[in-house]
């Protein structure tokens, strides 16, 4: 009689203090997540049909070519587990490959600007709309799994429920960084008068 | 010195036993500062935030002042029909700038906030067009992603609206685009349209006159067994209350169970007091479903017609495609 007593009112006290919230909260942490994997992916695939596209243009910058696809290979190369949630250093290398090769496709984009042909082509315009789209989707998914990690945090870190997070070793989930922090946050210098 | 060391010492080391150690008597006061200042912050932080949502307040939003009247009539026309022909929501907004936001993340942000779509199904599109900043975007929530690509979008942008705004006309380039974006969605096989959006139509009747079948058959004769096998107070209860919910069964809808439990409590009282008169009985039945129809079909259906709001299930994840012109 006495441990079902124990027993009923450690489970209202559990549930008082946030261990279901944990549980939900987490879940759509990891939904999130699994969205923001998603639209990788979708990103992941697009790129060799744009290096095929642009590789039939004659003459084309090797140099950012190869950079996109050993971007990409380096992107996909690395596993992820939902472990990877919960562990910041292979998250941080994560987002590190997944921005490479972010910041390698907007420089083909940039550079496919010179090349009349290249623009002029359907295909690869079509593919363009594509890449913009994957673009803003990640974006959203981004923010979505920001939005989830937050209130995760917050739940683990206020009071009463970071006792239950004590307990139970729930850690605060990473948030994305950004790699370049400080190039970005200072004001690029535009020179029009460089040759 | 040490009620001085307090509240460093509680913003510190954030234990909240350390806390309750340092408590001392000046406490509330620093409490109160602290609820104070707390209180304030957000405030402060929100204000200086990006373009709020505007109010959905109508299918076709004009916040730039370019459209007359009457083309802001005949568009959200055309929007009213494709929601009752397909059931899916469009909405069409136009602001004179995005800015500090690009035109994909404002969009995002207010489709997001609008839900533009029926709930259970999340159709929406938002056609949004900043004309100061000379670019527009069509946001397809996730449901109406297969219906309408990124490229389907962009194509619609670049072959239907762009030329017309290139030449001032407005109107005429974005009932162009909402008439291309609704051959889209006509093409997609989408769950048909729901009940509300039908209206008086030959299904609804069909319903109508099943439940008009019950009142005038089957309650009758359930109101008779019961009153045998239960007496005549526990029997007309029992009427009353299966009527209900069966109704409730039939329609899932509150209103009608308690109306239907009302009118089936009602003729089983009256059939139980006054059973001689046969005649009395049934006509006082036959009232019933008469009273049912007008009460049912206006008050719980309600709606429609007039007011524009959101189905509330359109859950946009960045789709669609972006132009300018």
């Amino acid at each position: 009689m006495k441990r079902w007593f124990i027993v009923l009112v450690s489970t209202f006290a559990l549930s008082g203090c946030g261990y279901n919230d944990f549980q939900r909260l987490d879940e759509q942490a990891k939904a999130a997540w699994s969205e923001v994997l998603n639209q990788y992916q979708r990103r992941a695939d697009l790129v060799p049909n744009i290096v095929a596209t642009v590789k039939g243009e004659a003459a084309f910058e090797q140099e950012t070519l190869t950079r996109v696809i050993e971007a990409r290979a380096k992107a996909t190369s690395i596993q992820v587990t939902p472990e990877t949630l919960n562990d910041p250093a292979a998250f941080q290398k994560f987002q590190a490959a997944q921005g490479e090769l972010g910041s390698a496709l907007s420089r083909l984009m940039v550079t496919v600007e010179q090349y009349p042909n290249l623009k002029a082509n359907q295909g690869f315009s079509d593919l363009r709309v594509q890449l913009e789209g994957t673009e803003n989707r990640i974006t959203v998914a981004r923010n979505r799994y920001i939005d989830a990690i937050q209130a995760y945090n917050v739940l683990a870190r206020s009071f009463p429920s970071n006792l239950t997070a004590m307990v139970f070793s729930y850690e605060p989930k990473p948030a994305f960084t950004v790699a370049n922090e400080t190039q970005i946050s200072t004001p690029p210098t535009v020179d029009f008068n460089k040759k | 010195m040490t009620s001085m060391m307090g509240p460093s010492l509680c913003a510190n080391d954030g234990g909240p036993l350390a806390c309750r150690q340092a408590r001392g008597k000046r406490l509330p006061m620093w409490l109160l500062l602290m609820a104070l200042v707390c209180s304030w912050l957000p405030a402060s932080i929100l204000a200086q935030s990006v373009l709020p949502v505007p109010v959905l307040s109508a299918r076709v939003i004009d916040q730039t002042g370019t459209l007359d009247a009457a083309q802001l009539a005949a568009l959200s026309e055309r929007l009213a029909a494709l929601e009752k022909d397909r059931g899916a929501q469009v909405v069409v907004l136009m602001v004179p700038t995005t800015a500090p936001e690009d035109i994909a993340s404002y969009a995002n942000r207010v489709a997001n906030s609008w839900k533009i779509g029926r709930r259970d199904v999340g159709d929406g599109v938002l056609l949004i067009v900043a004309k100061d900043d000379r670019q527009l975007r069509i946001e397809v929530a996730k449901t109406l992603e297969g219906a309408i690509p990124d490229l389907a979008a962009k194509r619609i942008i670049d072959g239907a609206i762009t030329p017309g705004l290139r030449q001032g006309d407005f109107a005429g380039a974005l009932s162009a685009g909402v008439e291309q974006i609704a051959a889209l969605i006509a093409g997609e096989a989408l769950p048909a349209p729901a009940q509300p959006d039908r209206g008086p139509s030959g299904r609804g009747l069909g319903q109508w006159s099943d439940l008009l079948v019950f009142a005038v058959f089957a309650l009758p004769i359930a109101a008779a067994i019961l009153r045998q096998v239960m007496g005549r107070k526990l029997g007309t209860l029992a009427t009353g209350a299966g009527a209900g919910l069966l109704a409730y069964f039939v329609s899932t809808s509150l209103i009608i169970a308690v109306i239907a439990g009302v009118i089936g409590l009602g003729y089983a009282l009256f059939s139980a007091f006054a059973a001689p008169m046969m005649g009395g009985g049934s006509r006082g039945g036959l009232r019933g479903p008469g009273g049912w129809s007008s009460g049912g079909s206006r008050g719980g259906w309600g709606g429609g017609g007039g007011g524009f709001s959101s189905g509330g299930g359109g859950n946009f994840g960045g789709g669609g495609a972006s132009g300018r012109w």
